[in-house]
């Protein structure tokens, strides 16, 4: 009875074993030489996945060898700190990282750049951003600004009184979420008051905020919420494309699809086919594979020579810019169309 | 000091030969005891009395939450739930636990969509996969309980993570859209009117298999089976149950449940996204042990895991409506949950 429990207990993890000797246990590239350590939030998000592609074709160019890690989840700090020590043990020259936590991750951090790699932040900067040496990101306030003023002109333009809902990530109010959030409504000409914090605001033309998880169940239920709330919502910021694909629906059921605009951050295929099929007015596009190849880069020049990457300026990281896509330019506000957001998106 | 001690204290002094029938309530009881005793031989009163409470005053904050549109729309929002909580319900019947629930779900809906996307199979053989999947994942978790005899807590910990990283394997993390998958997928999400108020399709078939399995735990053998492995599998086994197969059934059961929300899932956000529901585990749970099943097992009632997702659903639109930050509604979860396995604790201390 023992001995069968425990062969078929061997069996099982042998079994197991196989399985993931099928996958890919590595999880490097390229030939030698630098080795970069990438760290991304999770594994699961196809953003994610299309930084870890843009920093395996550039370690293809550079001769560096890239060696990627991943949270569990949004918000795993944990995974992240064994990370960056194995990195350092591994005798890593340089660290990308997309922060789970900005503030909790500045200790590992420190030891990392003790140890003398270079650290760049990706996507998300570090709390306070000096704690990396530079930051590779997309100006999440620029990229709500611009859906803003977009909103904001088309709805002057059709002379529409706007009622506002706003569709954001989760209650924890991490800088991404607060920056796109602030960044549309200042674009749209709202008061923000503090735009450290969403939610402040006493504009008469907001319906109302609630959080999606950035996916697109979450953003059905707090859209039908809202509706709810307010049948006359005529637009709606959305935290992702994923979400906005959510609300959509809700507004689809409810019938008022036609005369709801919906704006939205991101840029991947999925979200830029939305913009094409008029299911979203307008998304700010972001260019994560262009973050994690110029950090390659920076990393294999600082291992070469020593010499750090340079801010945008103006800016206290490097800008790795936003394009606002939609099929209905507004008057005063730079754009390109579906098709060419379609060449240049991610995902 | 409860009452139910005073009780048992006060029944030292009477006739221990004669045990007094549970339905005859006497005078000296107080009212408490007396609802006390209602409730453990009616497991579903508790949360039915709550909903009610929930219902009544949020309907007092916010006149728009109770239109009949309002209704439909918590009952949308709990299909997807409702339904894992199901199978999760049966599951914990028979003193397990199922943490994989939400992973087999979003694999079924993956395998769904993305074998007719890619392949153009029809809708009823992909929908057919996706059950045969689900069941095979559940099946499988069985297997591991049964055989293997790891409690079900570790078991369905492991299996999540091996259920997700196939999920994301095969889907390459990549959504897959509803317009690229048959009409019959997605058939879950369309609606059909009933006096001026639009009902999905997946909001009913959440209500009927909640029916069936309600009908098929109280008036089959194998449901008293289901009970009776919970409450005591050794006495069970004793008395001439297959405990094994009988749990072996349950998990697959369960996995043919889960693939059903899956369906329900797809209409829901009309495409397949491989990073759904990871968190729908633990609102499944939260929904049968809100509804009054026992995580001893043995113990609830289907009907009861249906109220427990409503309850849910009801407090999360009700305080949205009247403009309450999502802070506090997390938080009102929360404390319906300990209030839930408190009255559940309490009631088990009935002296019959």
């Amino acid at each position: 009875m023992a001995r069968s429990t425990a062969k078929r207990a061997a069996l099982a993890s042998a079994a197991l074993l196989a399985l993931v000797a099928c996958g890919d246990g590595g999880g490097s590239a390229g030939g030698g030489g630098t080795l970069v350590g990438l760290v991304t939030k999770t594994d699961t998000n196809p953003f994610f996945v299309k930084m870890k592609e843009g920093a395996q074709q550039a370690a293809g160019s550079t001769g560096a060898t890239v060696q990627s890690f991943a949270g569990k989840q949004d918000g795993d700090n944990q995974s992240q700190v064994d990370a960056i020590e194995n990195l350092i043990g591994a005798g890593a020259k340089g660290i990308l990282i997309t922060p789970n936590d900005s503030k909790a991750i500045v200790p590992s951090v420190d030891k990392a750049r003790q140890a003398g790699l270079l650290v760049i932040a990706l996507d998300t900067q570090l709390e306070p951003g000096n704690a990396a040496d530079a930051t590779f990101a997309t100006d999440n306030y620029q990229a709500g600004k611009l859906i803003g003023q977009w909103a904001k002109a088309k709805f002057a333009k059709e002379g529409k009184q706007a009622k506002i809902a706003l569709l954001d990530l989760n209650p924890n109010q991490v800088s991404v979420d607060v920056q796109r959030d602030q960044g549309f409504l200042e674009g749209f000409g709202v008061d923000v008051k503090d735009k450290k914090k969403i939610g402040d605001e006493s504009d008469p033309r907001i319906v109302g905020h609630d959080v999606t998880d950035g996916d697109p169940s979450g953003g059905r239920t707090a859209m039908e919420n809202l509706l709810q709330k307010d049948p006359g919502i005529n637009l709606v910021y959305t935290i992702n494309e994923p979400a906005a694909a959510g609300a959509y629906e809700a507004l689809k059921a409810a019938g008022k699809e036609k005369d709801v605009t919906i704006v939205s951050v991101d840029g991947g295929c999925p979200g830029v086919q939305n913009v094409k099929a008029g299911i979203i007015g307008a998304t700010a596009q972001q260019y994560p594979l262009k973050m994690a190849q110029l950090g390659v880069e920076a990393i294999a020049k600082f291992a070469k020579d020593g010499t750090k990457p340079q801010n945008t300026a103006g800016k206290d990281f490097v800008d790795t810019g936003v394009t606002l896509i939609t099929d209905q330019a507004a008057e005063g506000v730079e754009s390109k169309d579906s098709a060419w957001g379609l060449q240049n998106c991610w995902g | 000091m409860g009452p139910a001690e005073l009780l048992g204290l006060r029944r030292m002094s009477t006739t221990l030969s004669k045990p007094d029938p549970v339905s005859a309530p006497e005078t000296h009881r107080s009212p408490l005891v007396r609802l006390q005793h209602l409730l453990h031989a009616q497991a579903t009163i508790g949360p039915a009395v709550v909903l009610l409470v929930a219902v009544v005053v949020f309907a007092l904050l916010s006149e728009r939450f109770l239109t009949p549109g309002n209704i439909s729309l918590i009952l949308q929002q709990v299909a997807v739930v409702g339904t894992l909580a199901v199978g999760q319900t049966i599951v914990i019947l028979t003193a397990g636990i199922d943490l994989s629930c939400g992973a087999i779900m979003v694999l079924t809906s993956i395998v769904m969509a993305k074998v007719a996307a890619d392949t153009g199979l029809p809708g009823v053989p992909a929908l057919l996969l996706g059950f045969l999947v689900g069941t095979l994942c559940g099946l499988l978790n069985g297997l591991l309980v049964t055989r293997l005899k790891l409690p079900p807590f570790i078991v369905t910990l492991g299996t999540l993570n091996v259920f997700f990283a196939l999920n994301l394997w095969y889907s390459s993390s990549a959504t897959i859209r509803g317009t690229d998958m048959p009409k019959l997928l997605l058939w879950t999400g369309q609606t059909f009117t009933v006096g001026g108020t639009r009902i999905t399709y997946g909001s009913i078939m959440m209500v009927l298999l909640v029916a069936a399995m309600a009908f098929a735990l109280k008036n089959t053998a194998w449901g008293r089976h289901v009970y009776a492995t919970g409450d005591d599998a050794e006495a069970a086994r004793l008395s001439g149950i297959r405990t094994g197969r009988v749990l072996l059934s349950v998990y697959a059961t369960a996995g043919l449940m889960y693939a059903l929300a899956a369906w329900i899932l797809i209409g829901r956000i009309a495409s397949a996204s491989p990073q759904a529901g990871q968190l729908d585990n633990l609102d499944s749970i939260t929904a049968v042990v809100i509804g009054g099943t026992s995580l001893f097992g043995g113990r609830g009632a289907i009907v009861g895991s249906l109220l427990g997702a409503l309850i849910v659903g009801v407090f999360r639109n009700g305080l949205a409506l009247a403009g309450v930050d999502v802070l506090w509604q997390t938080m009102a979860v929360g404390v319906l949950i300990i209030v839930a396995v408190s009255l559940d604790q309490w009631i088990r201390k009935v002296k019959a």
